[in-house]
């Protein structure tokens, strides 16, 4: 137990922090949270003694994030993220920074599934390009593009400050 | 200093990231002053990582809620899996009373005094998987891949040959084992799992009785089989129902008479 409390507990805040990005929803990215928590533990026995624990425990986050995204999109249409953005990731700040932040939050939300885990993964987690490319289960060089995609697109949506419209108009073409 | 390597897209990512090596990255640096267009997109793509990072920083940052506690979720799966068994042996229990005394099935409690061994024996492998079977982190010292050092092992410590019974026709995938001491010397556990994660364990040590029917032994939390063959005991235990455990007791005692 105490080896799997040592490389596990740490990791929490992070997975928290990932999950709650993905789904832009306190309770649904704490409940994801701990399903990857219980899988981890049943199958701690099975991962590579080799490999990274780590890389291990947010692949295991990763595809549960990934199969309540598609439920939910069967379920119906997406939260809009003029309601969420602020109540759930919301930070203390001035006026212009917490601006800038809801359009920053919103423009995160706006990229498509794929870019938004890989920049989150690499920018926020620091995950390694290679670790990235595990977590993901794609090749090293499609982290690449999918990272390169997703900056030049967050880019342009913050500069012309469209996160909104260009959010709606994504989440709307999705479904 | 400057190598020929022409500067990537995937170099200027590197540089936000912070990922390159320090030649690299200086490298880069003199490109970016050289090329002002450039190093204004990239100085874009850090203040973008930099917003990322403090803006969801705050979650991080927050207290961990209780019902993400790991040391309570780990003691919450144990206490689970022991509930599983004690239903499943409530139910096992009462199907051996109806049907107890028509074969050579005794329940413990209940038993000869030449059973008496084999009532150690079943005890022992209860007490090892009550331990090890509920274990996520070791169950086993050595997996598969060191089948022939566990055999070796176990044939060391024991001075005696144990076969290590293969029950992947009935669906166990053999996780390993180890050696564990009882009352009565040291004793080989292996272990199995089914598709399901569900886990049965085999104990074998040397006994005082040489031959020994198959009994079944049953208390709240586990159900066991026990026998001893050419003066070794062995003990097969699991959450399961008896009457699921009797096929892969006799398959155990085949492959063993087989290897004899």
């Amino acid at each position: 137990m105490t080896d799997m409390m040592v490389l596990i507990e740490p990791m929490i805040p992070a997975l928290r922090r990932y999950a709650r990005a993905l789904l832009r929803d306190r309770s649904l990215a704490d409940d994801l949270v701990q399903d990857c928590l219980e899988r981890a533990i049943t199958r701690w026995h099975q991962r590579r003694p080799d490999g990274d624990a780590r890389t291990w425990v947010f692949t295991i986050l990763h595809n549960l994030a990934i199969n309540q995204q598609r439920r939910a999109t069967r379920r119906g249409p997406h939260v809009p993220i003029e309601d969420a953005g602020d109540s759930v990731l919301a930070r203390p700040g001035g006026q212009e920074d917490r601006l800038r932040h809801h359009e920053l939050m919103a423009g995160l939300a706006a990229l498509p599934e794929e870019q938004r885990s890989v920049l989150l993964l690499v920018a926020v987690e620091d995950l390694s390009y290679a670790e990235a490319a595990k977590v993901l289960n794609i090749p090293i060089g499609t982290v690449m593009s999918r990272l390169a995609r997703a900056r030049e697109k967050l880019l342009r949506i913050m500069e012309t400050g469209s996160a909104t419209q260009a959010g709606g108009a994504v989440l709307r073409r999705v479904k | 200093m400057s190598s020929e390597r022409p500067i990537s897209e995937d170099d200027l990512h590197a540089y936000v990231d912070g990922a390159l090596e320090a030649a690299r990255h200086a490298e880069v640096a003199v490109y970016l002053e050289q090329h002002p267009d450039v190093a204004e997109r990239i100085g874009g793509y850090v203040r973008l990582r930099h917003e990322l990072r403090d803006g969801l920083a705050p979650i991080a940052e927050e207290p961990v809620p209780p019902e993400l506690n790991l040391r309570r979720l780990i003691e919450a799966r144990t206490h689970r899996r022991h509930r599983r068994f004690a239903w499943r042996n409530a139910a096992a229990a009462v199907i051996l009373l109806l049907i107890g005394g028509t074969g050579g099935w005794v329940l413990r409690g209940n038993l000869p005094p030449d059973r008496a061994n084999m009532n150690a024996i079943a005890q022992e492998a209860m007490d090892s998987f009550s331990v090890y079977g509920a274990d996520h982190e070791r169950p086993v010292e050595l997996g598969p891949a060191d089948k022939a050092q566990l055999a070796g092992w176990v044939a060391s410590v024991l001075r005696h040959d144990v076969t290590i019974p293969d029950l992947s026709a009935a669906g166990y995938h053999f996780m390993g084992g180890r050696v564990v001491p009882t009352s009565h010397g040291p004793a080989a556990l292996f272990m199995y799992d089914d598709a399901k994660g569900n886990r049965i364990a085999m104990l074998a040590r040397p006994a005082v009785i040489r031959e020994a029917p198959m009994s079944v032994h049953v208390t709240s939390q586990f159900c066991g089989y026990a026998w001893a063959d050419n003066g070794i005991g062995y003990g097969l235990v699991s959450g399961a129902s008896a009457e699921k455990l009797h096929p892969l007791a006799n398959e155990i005692r085949r492959q063993i008479d087989q290897n004899a």
